[in-house]
Order: C-alpha cells, then structure tokens, then sequence
C-alpha cells in the first residue's frame, strides 16, 4: 500500500546567511513561502529535490515539507514550518523584520 | 583568574586558522556540506532553524569584564545586539553569518575563548557551581579541578569520536548547584575522616530521554587521582559505549546494561594501569593552576551604609532577601543579576547589560563575573558596602529584578523558537507564566519554586529537575506540553512524577497557576516550600487540581 502523496515544498537554508529559502517554480530560491513552487506529484518533488541538493553552493539542508495551496500561494501545514516563515516569536528578528522593511 | 598559557594561545589560534580556511573552502565550493558539517560543528557552530548559532564556551562559567565585553562587541558588530546564555554555561549567538564566523572566532581568542568542543562526541565545556570560590558552604574551589580537565580533555585524541556527547560538572559545595547527578560524570569535592580532599564520583546521571540521576562509583577518590581516574571511565565507556543506536549510547545506558558493579570492576581494572603512567605532570601543572585560581584581596571595610539601605529602600531589602547569597566573608555577599525580567527571555543578555555588569564587576567585583546553569549572572564577591550602588545602576538596565529561585525565574531552553531539534516552543511559555506571576504579584508569598522548560525531550530546560517542569511535545501537529511535578536538581536529585495527559499552549500558563494555588492552599504555612509540600502531600491534590476529582477518578 502506498500512502497517498501530500504536496510539498521544497525547503532549505542559505548557505551564507543561514535564511529558511524556499525552491520557486523558476529555480529561484525565495525567502517567501508562497512563492514556493507547489509540487503535487511524487516523481517531480524528487526531481526537485535532486536540483536543490546540486545548489550546494547556494543552499544547505534541502528537503521536502507539507504545504497547501493558499489564495495567494502554497501555506506551510506544520506549526515548525509556519515559525520558519517568520522567525521567532520572542523578538521581531529574522523574516518577520527582514521583509517588513522590502 | 586563570589566563590562557602560550600553550593555549596558540593551540587556540591555530584552530581559528585551519577553521578560517575550512569556511573559505566550503564558500568555494571546495567542500561540500557533508564533509564541513562535521568540521563546523567541531567549532561550535551549528544550522538552526532561522539561521547559522554559535555555542561558545564559558568554561566553569567564569568570565572576565573584558571578556564579557568582548561578547558585547560580537553581539553588536556580527549579531543582533544579545547573547543566550544556557544551562550549560554557554553563550549562544543567534544570527551570525557563515563569511563572518572566523572573524568571531578571531575576537574570541583575543579575549582567551572558543567554540571548540562545543558540539560533537566529545567532552563538553566542564561546568561547576557558578558560585565557586565565594560560596560559604565550600570545602574548596571546583574550577581548577576544572580548568585540569579542561586542558586534559580539550582535544584528547583518545576522546574525539566518544559514542556520544560527555559532560562532566563538579561542585565543592554541600549544597550542589551544578546538578551533578545529571551529568555523565559528577564530581562533588569532599574531605575524608584524615581531612583530605578528594571527590566523590558520580557517573551515568542525564535527563533528556531517558532520565537517570547518577551512580556513585567512588566515594573517595584521593585529589592526585582525578585524571587517571576520569580517563579510565572514559575509556571503559569508549569502548562498551552502545555506537549501534543514538539513543542508547550515552554512558548512563551503559551503565544500566553493565552493571555498575561491573563497569566499577572495569574502572578500577583500567585505572590501575592508567595511574603510573601520569607520573606527577599532571599535579605540577594542577599547582600551577591552582595558584591562578587564589582567591580576591577582600577590602576590610565598613557595612554600615549596606544597613541603612537596607532598612530604609523596601526594593532594595527586597532585592538582597531575593537576589543575594551569603559569601564566605561575612562583609561580602554573592549577587545573582536576574536575567529573567518578568516577560522577558530566560537568559538573554544585551550587550548594554553585558556592558554595564562588566563595568560593576570591575568596580565593585574583584573582575570575577559567573554564569549559572539557571541562566543568571553572577558577581561572586561583592562588599556589601556596595551593594546598593550596584542596586541602583542594574536598575537603570532592567538587571535589578527581585526573582531568583522565584516562580519567574524559569530555565528554558530555546525551544521552537530557534532550536531545529525543537518540538514546541519553549521561551514564550516562559515569558508568559513570568508575566502571569507578575500580574498576580504572587511569587514572593509562594517562595522557593523552581520551573523549568524544554521544547523537546532531550531536557536542555531540565524539565525533568523542575519542581514544575514542562515539556513540550508535537501531539499530532499541535504543540503540547507535559508537566512532572516533584523533580530536585540538588544532591538528593529526583525525577519529576508525570501529571497525566498534557496542556496546549494556550492552557500551559493556567495550569501552573492552578499547582501553585493548589500548593498555597495545602501548605502547613510560609515556612513549607512548594517541594516539601509535594513529598508531604504527594501528587494527587495537584491532580485534582489539575483535571478534577472525575477525571482522576477515570484515570
């Protein structure tokens, strides 16, 4: 029995910075979620996965997290991801002050 | 204080050196992540959840104005203006970037400090009671104890590659505060009938998934004896530690499925050959430690302005009853500076404070600054002549909370927040019951209350040791949080009893009020602390209090 393939993100960090990245459907890495590429499809998300482990100079950790389909992009499912596309919740640093100032 | 020989100076520099190379050729593009993960972590630095952490290490927990000055500068110039200090005398820095971490690592050898052996399957930073040298109940000074094993131990090519992590804390105390009995090693410094020192060794202790409060495997082991002795039970757990399986390798488990009378057999076996091959090096380099660890010059000076502050400013009576131990020289006093203002994180220092305290302690402090496993700072000779002028000036900067060993001075770890091991968020918990207790303005009829978070079961909070411990776990995509009541950090360390089922993070905060109503309303009086009225009474009132009578009924 195969489980049924919930979609995915493809996620990782920054090699220099250390940002939470997210793979967009044009190869870019995104510091925002949802302009994540949504992958709905097993084979395409290993496929994705596998160029985002070749990025080795741009990207460390890559790996493939649950998301759904929002109105304005793919939302994370997992609490662990939703503090990710923030930062922390005890001090306005990281993503949540970083793009407030774009 | 002790001060790096040319030995550690240039061991130190020459590890900045190979790592400053190692960051430029991972940069390149020369090393991949798998083969730098390993030489990064070697130095501390690790890939957390929202950027790169640092863990340097604050050896015993002792620092110098200019060192804690020097970690104000890195916070200000590579990070975002503060440092976590943590429960295992470490400062962690949240945000550096990759390209500048040699530059850190530069500024710390400066000021004779390191990441080194701050990660990985090796002897950790040695810990020690953060009142060391200064505590009235001391039978000697742990830290050049210490500062030998940190020299033994500090690339031991023997101990790089342990079956996991090795952490040793000792205490020359009666009263233990360095949690010895949570260690993998803990040594406790005794006198024997003669009225020699020794130790008492403890081994196999830990919390995090498997909780252990240690064995004692020696009662007396004579001072001269302290390496070999410590060499031969890393090597006896180096060789039947468990490498098969993650959570079964640190040495408490292999205590448990050896034995203790075994591995004593076999600790004493190796010590045997072990011990003549130390010949007497490691003694002289311990006089010379030992000498760098003598005691301040005390100021022979009058306490009178000390007593009429203290009678005259309640927030300063306040802050001496809460905040100030008793020192060995009855004209001096132990000050901890709560890092634990109510609403703020457990631990976090900004580099204004970290400024300001260097300044006091280099006035008024004999330049001797301590950390504490319980995320405070500490200025371990103070006269008390100067204390209300030391009141008055961490006012100024949020230092002067009256809270320590208070229901708002919680350990947490920091959990969710940053942690990528973390399975709930672990600070604002914290800040929240801070802020709660301080709505109530309850802490000070409560008295003594230690709580203690983790975000994840490997126990960096201590829950397990919390009076109030709580635990924070994934339930099924939701953040929940388990609390044990009864757990004891000291020297007669207990492991907190479970509850029953755990508290979403909304309800965390009122669940601790209902324990500690609970306890106001069963205690035998202000004198029965929330501990002794837990063993009196057990855990089932605070059940009760917890999910009411029918649901403890159906349990």
């Amino acid at each position: 029995m195969t489980r049924r393939f919930t979609p995915k993100v493809v996620t990782a960090n920054r090699l220099r910075e250390g940002d939470v990245v997210y793979l967009a459907a044009d190869d870019r890495w995104s510091l925002l979620h949802h302009e994540a590429e949504l992958i709905e499809d097993e084979a395409h998300a290993q496929m994705r996965l596998l160029f985002a482990a070749s990025q080795k100079n741009l990207v460390v950790g890559a790996y493939l997290a649950d998301a759904k389909a929002g109105p304005n992009g793919p939302e994370p499912v997992h609490f662990r991801e939703e503090f990710r596309t923030r930062g922390p919740s005890n001090y306005d640093h990281g993503k949540q002050a970083d793009l407030a100032h774009v | 204080m002790y001060d790096y020989s040319d030995f550690d100076e240039a061991f130190v520099r020459a590890r900045v050196a190979q790592f400053t190379d190692q960051v430029n050729r991972r940069l390149d593009g020369s090393l991949t992540e798998d083969e730098f993960r390993p030489l990064r972590l070697m130095n501390g630095l690790y890939l957390q959840l929202h950027a790169y952490m640092l863990r340097v290490a604050i050896p015993y927990g002792t620092l110098s104005p200019r060192q804690l000055r020097q970690l104000a500068m890195i916070a200000d110039t590579y990070d975002k203006g503060y440092g976590h200090f943590t429960t295992r005398q470490n400062i962690q820095f949240n945000w550096p970037k990759l390209p500048d971490v040699p530059a850190i690592l530069t500024a710390l050898a400066d000021v004779g400090m390191h990441a080194i052996q701050t990660s990985g399957n090796c002897v950790r930073n040695v810990t020690a009671d953060h009142f060391a040298g200064a505590a009235a109940d001391e039978v000697a000074d742990p830290r050049p104890y210490a500062e030998l094993l940190r020299q033994w131990s500090t690339d031991h090519p023997e101990f790089q590659f342990l079956p996991r992590k090795l952490k040793i804390a000792i205490t020359g105390a009666t009263a233990d505060r360095a949690v010895t009995a949570a260690h993998d090693i803990g040594l406790r410094i005794v006198r024997n009938d003669a009225g020699e020192i020794g130790f008492k060794v403890l081994v196999g202790g830990g919390l995090g998934r498997t909780p252990m409060v240690a064995m004692v495997v020696r009662d007396f082991l004579p001072e001269a004896d302290l390496l070999p002795y410590v060499e031969a039970v890393l090597s006896v757990y180096n060789t039947l530690g468990r490498r098969d399986n993650k959570y079964k390798a640190r040495i408490k488990i292999t205590l448990h499925e050896t034995g203790k009378t075994e591995i004593s057999r076999m600790i004493e076996e190796r010590f045997a050959e072990l011990r003549p091959l130390f010949g007497g090096a490691d003694q002289a380099l311990f006089r010379d430690i030992d000498a760098a660890f003598a005691g301040p010059e005390y100021l022979d000076a009058p306490i009178t302005a000390f007593d009429q502050f203290y009678q005259a400013d309640a927030a300063f009576r306040s802050f001496v009853d809460t905040n100030v131990a008793p020192h060995r020289n009855p004209h001096y006093a132990i000050v901890t500076l709560s890092l634990k203002a109510h609403g703020a994180t457990p631990g976090d220092a900004t580099s204004d404070q970290m400024r300001l305290i260097a300044d006091l302690a280099e006035k008024f402090g004999h330049g001797d600054i301590r950390v504490s496993h319980e995320q405070n700072l500490i200025l371990p000779h103070v006269h008390k002549a100067d204390l209300p002028t030391i009141h008055a000036a961490l006012m100024t900067a949020g230092l002067a909370t009256a809270n320590v060993g208070l229901a708002s001075d919680i350990i947490a770890c920091p959990g969710m927040d940053y942690c990528s091991l973390a399975t709930a968020r672990a600070i604002p918990v914290a800040q929240e019951i801070a802020l709660r207790f301080q709505a109530l303005d309850l802490e000070h009829e409560v008295g003594p209350l230690k709580i203690k978070i983790s975000g994840c079961i490997n126990a960096c909070g201590h829950h397990h040791v919390g009076h109030i411990g709580i635990l924070g776990l994934d339930r099924a995509g939701v953040e929940n949080y388990q609390i044990t009541l009864g757990g004891d950090g000291t020297e007669d360390m207990v492991v907190g009893d479970k509850t029953g089922p755990g508290f979403a993070y909304d309800q965390v905060t009122d669940a601790v009020e209902r324990i500690v109503r609970a306890y106001l309303d069963l205690r035998t009086g202000p004198g029965e602390t929330f501990l002794q009225a837990f063993r009196r009474v057990g855990i089932e009132p605070f059940k009760v209090a917890l999910y009411g009578e029918a649901e403890r009924d159906a349990a």
